[in-house]
């Protein structure tokens, strides 16, 4: 079961901040397929934040073909995302080499950050989440 | 989930109310809105804005001086007004008792006590005893025991610490996610409502200067930043210029073309715009 965080500071709008949680829970293998999400009145419950918003976020992922609800017993989850997930993967691996290498090359976060969105948007042009 | 009446919970048509004596005046005027069934309202406004003569106007316990305003029977609403009047004689426990017999058929008293859980204070602690904050949970008790399809809450945070805030927030939304209900909660404490209401009703001198769904009027108006120039056909709510540079809130008309840059605003900058121009754009 994922827990969600809400920071009403942030910027991204709420609903939007539960559908990338529970992306990213899907990603690292938190979330796997047949798992339940929490239902609206136990996250609202937590949060203090408005029913209709995680509704709406469900509902974009159930668009997704992420979760699906099934009358009267809840949201549940139908796919897993991305093949990135563990934390020992090749690719994850390759990634911390790459920052590791950076860093030694001089470059801070912010460096980095700038030079991997600018890769990010090269390479995935047009399939952003947003 | 019950739907207790489908679509609208709440109807003002041209509503206004004037308070009588040497010092009386229109307390709210010529005041128009809808409210859907299920939605969390904030109302919001200044002081002296109209909300709690709104508030009392739903909850039937002062009559229109003109217009109208369609409400639900009196068993059906719950409210919580600001002064938070209980029984200072009677008991916590007394109290939620007498909440049950007020309301025989519908009285949840697993609800009742799960507000007033939490509240750091013996059942059979005095009404007298409580502090601000714990008359308020068991002001809020009584309300959510009723399992009214409408619940009308004047300032209901006002005398709550943060954690307590949080916490009976939270069981507000969980009451209106599993039942539906409609509430209308009043507060000149934006942060406190934002991300919990989904609708707003912006009350000020008495007047509504904005009313609707919260994503609709975020999605009405534009934040610009940039050069000084004109900003038409958009109606400016609220400008300000620093050398060359413009920042203007407007209602937009259509998609903004221009130099300038562009963003929503939050609801607070949406609020604060719109209470800093006294007469501002028509909703």
């Amino acid at each position: 079961m994922v827990e969600y965080r809400i920071d009403r500071r942030s910027g991204v709008a709420t609903y939007l901040q539960i559908v990338q949680q529970t992306k990213q829970a899907l990603r690292m293998g938190l979330l796997e397929p047949g798992d339940r999400l929490p239902t609206a009145r136990e996250v609202v419950e937590a949060t203090a934040i408005n029913p209709n918003t995680v509704l709406k976020a469900y509902r974009e992922l159930e668009r997704e073909g992420l979760v699906e609800a099934r009358r009267g017993l809840g949201t549940f989850v139908r796919a897993t995302l991305g093949t990135t997930a563990p934390a020992d993967s090749p690719l994850r691996g390759e990634l911390a080499a790459w920052a590791r290498r950076a860093r030694a090359a001089g470059l801070d976060r912010e460096d980095v950050t700038a030079l991997f969105t600018d890769v990010l948007a090269q390479h995935f042009e047009g399939d952003g989440e947003q | 989930m019950t739907a207790h009446t489908e679509g609208i919970a709440l109807e003002a048509d041209l509503l206004g109310k004037k308070y009588g004596g040497r010092r009386g005046g229109w307390a709210l005027r010529e005041c128009d809105f809808a409210l859907p069934t299920g939605r969390i309202c904030a109302l919001v406004g200044p002081n002296g804005a109209g909300k709690s003569t709104l508030l009392a106007l739903a909850a039937g316990l002062t009559r229109p001086t003109e217009g109208t305003l369609a409400r639900p029977a009196r068993d059906d609403l719950a409210y919580v007004a600001q002064s938070k009047p209980l029984h200072p004689r009677l008991t916590v426990a007394d109290t939620l008792r007498m909440g049950r017999e007020l309301n025989p058929g519908r009285w949840d008293g697993a609800a009742a006590l799960r507000v007033v859980e939490g509240g750091g204070f013996s059942s059979d602690t005095l009404v007298h005893h409580l502090s601000g904050g714990q008359r308020t949970r068991v002001a809020l008790a009584l309300a959510l025991g009723k399992r009214a399809g409408l619940l009308l809450l004047d300032e209901p945070m006002a005398d709550l610490d943060p954690l307590a805030r949080h916490q009976l927030m939270g069981l507000l939304m969980a009451d209106a996610a599993e039942r539906g209900t409609t509430v209308v909660m009043s507060s000149h404490i934006l942060t406190e409502l934002e991300g919990s209401c989904d609708h707003l009703l912006l009350l000020a001198g008495g007047r509504i200067r904005l009313a609707g769904t919260v994503d609709d009027l975020l999605a009405a108006h534009a934040l610009l930043r940039g050069p000084v120039g004109d900003l038409a056909p958009h109606t400016v709510v609220d400008s300000r210029t620093t050398g060359r540079q413009l920042t203007a809130l407007v209602r937009r008309e259509g998609p903004v073309e221009g130099p300038w840059e562009t963003t929503e605003p939050s609801l607070e900058e949406l609020l604060l715009a719109h209470l800093r121009t006294p007469e501002g754009a028509p909703a």
